[in-house]
């Protein structure tokens, strides 16, 4: 039974890590895609003017 | 020829981490004491010598960029602070799992633990303040001093268990005065500090890479308001 307890929270603590990790990764890949469009964004808007 | 760089950490840090598990789940045995529950020790140790290594090289960045004024080493020391963060977060999280079967609660105010989440709350404000200033070189000259000043907490966490008595396990490392474990079960820890050394400087690369984005689309825009 302490044995079993202690396997499943062994696995809560790798399991919580790595969730840990590639939520962050997750979270950089959808800011690397938000800043490419923010800068295609502002290249845009930065054209419209120069032709103004 | 950063992007080589990338997918080549990538690739052996995978490789070294999955012949890590391996090891630690089907070749090491028990430990007499705690049970299948010490193996947390693989990831929680490692990870907290990763966020130091990444709270290090912050602080030398930062120092680098007051020297210096160069922008770039205000995009490292951002960058590593972030990474650092996050395997902070690692250590805190798994070692109150750890704790939960060692002692029975989560969470004590014990010095090891209270300086760790110090620590934390020291890099969380760190990355706080600069999205809260726009202007860059005040940003970074800011951001550099608190991040220096923050490396402090991260010696105090290093030598609590020397200079308090806590409920925190003494050294284990053989690094250090005290370190008494088995080689045998110490070399798995080295091994993935290795590997998760390579993850966190792919993804400071990558942070660096998106603090350049940042840069251009901040003088991008200022060009388009001059025009």
């Amino acid at each position: 039974m302490v044995e079993a307890r202690n396997l499943m929270y062994m696995f809560y603590g790798f399991l919580a890590a790595w969730l840990i990790v590639i939520f962050y990764v997750v979270m950089i890949a959808m800011r690397e895609k938000r800043l490419h469009d923010e800068l295609d964004r502002v290249r845009r808007m930065v054209e419209e003017r120069e032709k103004r | 020829m950063r992007l080589k760089v990338i997918y080549a950490l990538s690739l052996i840090a995978s490789v070294l981490l999955a012949f890590n598990l391996y090891k630690v789940f089907m070749v090491l045995p028990d430990e007499v004491n705690q049970g299948a529950i010490y193996r947390i020790i693989y990831i929680h140790v490692p990870s907290a010598i990763t966020c130091f290594t990444c709270f290090f090289t912050a602080m030398v960045s930062s120092a680098l960029y007051l020297i210096r004024k160069d922008m770039r080493f205000d995009a490292v020391a951002a960058a590593s602070s972030e990474v650092g963060l996050v395997f902070a977060t690692v250590v805190l999280v798994t070692g109150s799992i750890w704790a939960r079967i060692i002692w029975g609660i989560w969470w004590t105010w014990d010095p090891r633990l209270t300086s760790m989440f110090v620590c934390w709350l020291l890099y969380a404000g760190y990355l706080m303040l600069r999205r809260a200033i726009d202007e860059p070189g005040q940003r970074a000259r800011l951001a550099a001093v608190l991040s220096i000043f923050a490396f402090t907490d991260v010696i105090i966490v290093w030598k609590s268990i020397e200079w308090w008595r806590t409920e925190h396990p003494g050294p284990v490392l053989s690094i250090r005065n005290g370190g008494g474990m088995s080689p045998g079960m110490e070399a798995p820890i080295w091994w993935n500090y290795l590997a998760l050394v390579m993850i966190a400087t792919v993804l400071i690369m990558v942070r660096m890479r998106q603090e350049d984005l940042r840069r251009e689309i901040d003088s991008l825009r200022r060009w388009a308001h001059a025009l």
